[in-house]
């Protein structure tokens, strides 16, 4: 099959289509696609289905396109067929200026939309080198630690909800109106805040946020105790989970594959520990590892990061410190409203930065943060201008994406649909 | 990240496939000649760079060479990273895919929807990828969207004043 | 002297006592709806012509078959399992504890298309989406309804670009619900909107919209 690409005509791109979507590679089998088997005398010869799981259906988490080659119901070879809800989100932040790239890119990832925002907002950082006040790098690490629970329950409620156990949906969302509240009370909205800003975060808490955070923060380990409970010693759970689809930490690093699967698998690589960023070295917490790496560690791995992140943020408000919410730099940062009525200078910053935006420096950055997902990755390049040249973001689900057909091949249909759910794939990140 | 002199003694080991090193805010980029993709690679997994964290593209227009490709290393026991940067120009934007394994180099099975990625949305065509067709776009787009001169598109938004086309209906 | 029927178990079910015999009586509907006891003396006569309306009047509902058929499927919404992007988060939270949309009677979230008559678009249609979405709505049995949630498949939402397109330019759509994500208040609204716009016009059958391709205007004062 020839990579480069003549002009096609409209017929033959579509028949073009077509023949490349029939053909799928046998990575497992290699050889012909037919096995005879002798049954009683007379020859059965057994063929190779090929099912679409297309990006309408229950259980793949978005519109996710599976082209799976079965024998029988074991999976032989699944290809993943991405590109169903492409945004076009890495082309739309170059044509805006580098503040209202922050909501165009949140919403890639859609459930941590802070992360988003983070790893976005550090790379310009690093490009501009303003420095963070305390305070603000705090307050983005209880948004984030609460960003990732919400992801988390999320995950646990749709993962549970494909396995059958319909109710834990329903408390996980309970759960999660708790956090979503929080987040409204500090930013205004429930998802996409666009609260953190470069320089640090848009607004500083409002009174009641501690008080709510901490009645929260009681709340969660019981509830996350009691999630566990229903389902770490339900015999079907753990038949459908223990011993299935299993995959070690050295195919998963050639495949690029970070975050709890990784961890799952044995290999304890947290960015928030290796390479920490924003205040995460003040805190003390513990990395959940697995042993086998099969989706039971998965989840247990999740189920755990959920404590620990309540554990950070009870640090993080405790010792959340006095100061400034977002850079002085006033380039940079919007001046206070009170400021605009009396110095001119505020008001002059004010204007440049509404209007035309701050400039970057040119030059390259790669900023890498550790999402519930995994390492999610962004890259700015600046030309000099008001407006980035070029903003990539490295989503862990896309890259993660890639070790699934080697996880899921050999199970059966059911396990392959489990693992699918214990992966936690956001297909907003996989196609930007 | 290697610090600037680290760069340089990994630069000159590499030999004349650098043509540049760059240490921007802490951080280490070697850019490399396109033909010797595969063995900077491989000389960096040797060094200990032994996970791709990313492969993604970019457009320098209006600079030429106009097309970069970008890898992102990692070594995980020292906590550093090094970029790896080759640029192409567009009418000859082809480079040897990392992914397939070489007799003498294993591969990176990492790069391979990146590396559709690229081709797909900067049109860089990587030599000896299994699978390289579009990922993200629809498989007969015409195109390149990620290119500077690529236009961003969009429908004007539809209001009452402005949609002459759609029928009322009489009910 | 009229004794009271003894107030008890069966009591307004159909079953009476007869106080003095201690016997036991069912009556069948007929004399439930007269308000039937046991005495006779509270039935009312054989009643005829004005009082006989009057009877009937105060106790049976009157109205056209088309307005109790869309009461019905007014009520009875099965949306289509569908969530795109960011706005399924918010629809999650809609069939979610605390906006309950299975309050309305509208929970049963069905994975067919077949078996569904609402689709909630919940996020953004890529060009690669368009014709399944199409499909999809093809598929659907009549009636059916689309609500359009969010921005991004409404208008162009955040991303005015070449990979998006508007729900408006590949299928019929009745209502729009505006935000980025709706809250599941304002989702529930767009719901309970175009329920009413079901029930409040039986004339606009669905033969009449499906033949319309275009947008349809909700009532003022709806």
């Amino acid at each position: 099959m020839s990579p480069v690409e003549q002009p096609p005509t409209e017929a033959s791109a579509v028949s073009e289509y077509r023949r490349r979507e029939q053909s799928i590679t046998l990575s497992a089998l290699g050889g012909p696609a037919v096995e005879s088997t002798e049954d009683r005398g007379t020859a059965m010869t057994q063929e190779l289905l090929t099912l679409n799981f297309g990006p309408h259906h229950p259980a793949t988490h978005g519109v996710l396109r599976l082209l799976v080659t079965l024998q029988g119901e074991v999976v032989r070879d699944i290809k993943p067929i991405v590109g169903y809800v492409h945004t076009g989100i890495e082309k739309t932040a170059e044509d805006k200026s580098y503040w209202k790239v922050i909501p165009v890119v949140e919403r890639m990832d859609y459930l941590s939309y802070y992360f988003n925002a983070m790893a976005f907002c550090g790379a310009v950082e690093t490009l501009l080198e303003v420095d963070v006040p305390k305070r603000a790098q705090y307050l983005r690490v209880i948004h984030l630690e609460l960003n990732r629970i919400a992801s988390h329950l999320i995950w646990l409620g749709t993962s549970a909800l494909d396995l059958g156990a319909v109710s834990i949906f329903l408390y996980c969302l309970r759960e999660r109106e708790l956090i979503l509240d929080l987040f409204e009370m500090s930013s205004g909205q429930r998802m996409h805040t666009r609260y953190f800003q470069v320089g640090g975060v848009i607004e500083d808490i409002p009174t009641g946020f501690d008080a709510k955070l901490r009645e929260f923060l009681k709340v969660m380990p019981e509830r996350a105790d009691q999630y566990g409970a229903i389902l770490s010693a339900n015999e079907i759970f753990l038949q459908r989970l223990r011993g299935i689809c299993p995959l070690d930490a050295e195919t998963l690093l050639s495949l690029g594959v970070t975050g709890p699967l990784l961890r799952a698998a044995g290999n304890p690589w947290d960015l928030r520990k290796a390479d920490p960023y924003c205040s995460y070295e003040d805190f003390e917490f513990k990395i959940p590892v697995g042993t086998v790496g099969d989706n039971y560690d998965r989840f247990a791995v999740r189920l755990a990061e959920i404590y620990e992140s309540v554990k950070i943020i009870t640090q993080a408000l405790d010792g959340l410190p006095e100061g400034p919410h977002i850079t002085t730099d006033r380039k940079v940062a919007l001046p206070p409203r009170h400021e605009l009525a009396t110095s001119m200078e505020a008001l002059i910053h004010h204007f440049k930065l509404v209007t035309e935006g701050f400039r970057v420096p040119p030059g390259e950055a790669y900023f890498p943060i550790e999402s519930p997902r995994g390492e999610l990755g962004c890259f700015v390049r600046s030309d000099g201008s008001s407006k980035p040249a070029r903003v990539h973001m490295r989503d862990p689900s896309f890259v993660n994406l890639q070790a699934f057909s080697s996880m899921a091949e050999g199970a059966y249909i059911a396990d392959m649909i489990a693992t699918l759910a214990m992966l936690d794939p956001i297909l907003g990140g996989i196609d930007r | 990240m290697p610090d600037a002199t680290g760069l340089e003694l990994i630069g000159q080991e590499l030999g004349d496939a650098v043509l540049d090193t760059v240490f921007f805010r802490e951080r280490a980029t070697l850019v490399i000649d396109p033909p010797s993709v595969r063995r900077v690679l491989a000389g960096l997994r040797e060094h200990g760079y032994s996970f791709m964290a990313s492969l993604h593209g970019v457009d320098y227009y209006p600079e030429e060479p106009r097309l970069g490709v970008i890898y992102e290393l990692l070594d995980m026991s020292r906590v550093d990273r090094i970029a790896v940067k080759l640029r192409l120009p567009l009418d000859a934007a082809e480079v040897d895919s990392a992914m397939p394994d070489l007799p003498q180099d294993p591969g990176w099975p990492t790069a391979n929807h990146q590396e559709r990625e690229v081709y797909d949305m900067f049109g860089v065509v990587f030599r000896g990828h299994p699978d390289l067709r579009r990922i993200l776009m629809p498989e007969d787009y015409e195109g390149h969207p990620q290119r500077r001169d690529f236009p961003l598109g969009g429908e004007p938004v539809l209001f009452t004043f402005n949609d002459t086309d759609l029928p009322r209906s009489s009910a | 002297m009229k004794r009271e029927p003894i107030a008890g178990a069966g009591a307004g079910v159909g079953v009476r006592v007869d106080p003095e015999t201690l016997r036991v009586r069912t009556l069948n509907s007929h004399q439930l709806l007269r308000g039937g006891d046991l005495q006779g003396a509270n039935q009312p006569a054989h009643l005829e012509g004005t009082e006989l309306e009057q009877y009937v009047q105060e106790r049976v509902v009157t109205t056209t078959l088309d307005t109790a058929v869309a009461w019905a499927r007014s009520n009875s919404f099965f949306p289509l399992a569908f969530g795109l992007a960011c706005c399924a988060m918010e629809q999650f939270h809609a069939a979610g504890p605390r906006m309950d949309i299975a309050r309305f009677g509208f929970e049963a979230f069905r994975a067919s298309p077949r078996q569904a008559d609402l689709i909630i678009l919940a996020g953004r249609v890529s060009i690669k989406m368009a014709p399944i979405i199409r499909r999809l709505y093809d598929q659907m049995l009549e009636p059916k309804w689309a609500i359009s949630m969010g921005a991004c498949c409404s208008s162009m939402g955040v991303f005015n670009n070449y990979a998006l397109v508007p729900s408006d330019k590949f299928m019929p759509v009745d209502v729009h619900v505006p935000g980025c994500p709706p809250r599941p208040e304002a989702l529930m609204h767009g719901v309970l909107k175009l329920r009413k716009m079901v029930q409040d016009d039986p004339d606009m059958s669905w033969r009449e919209r499906y033949g319309a391709s275009g947008t349809e205007e909700v009532l003022p004062g709806a």
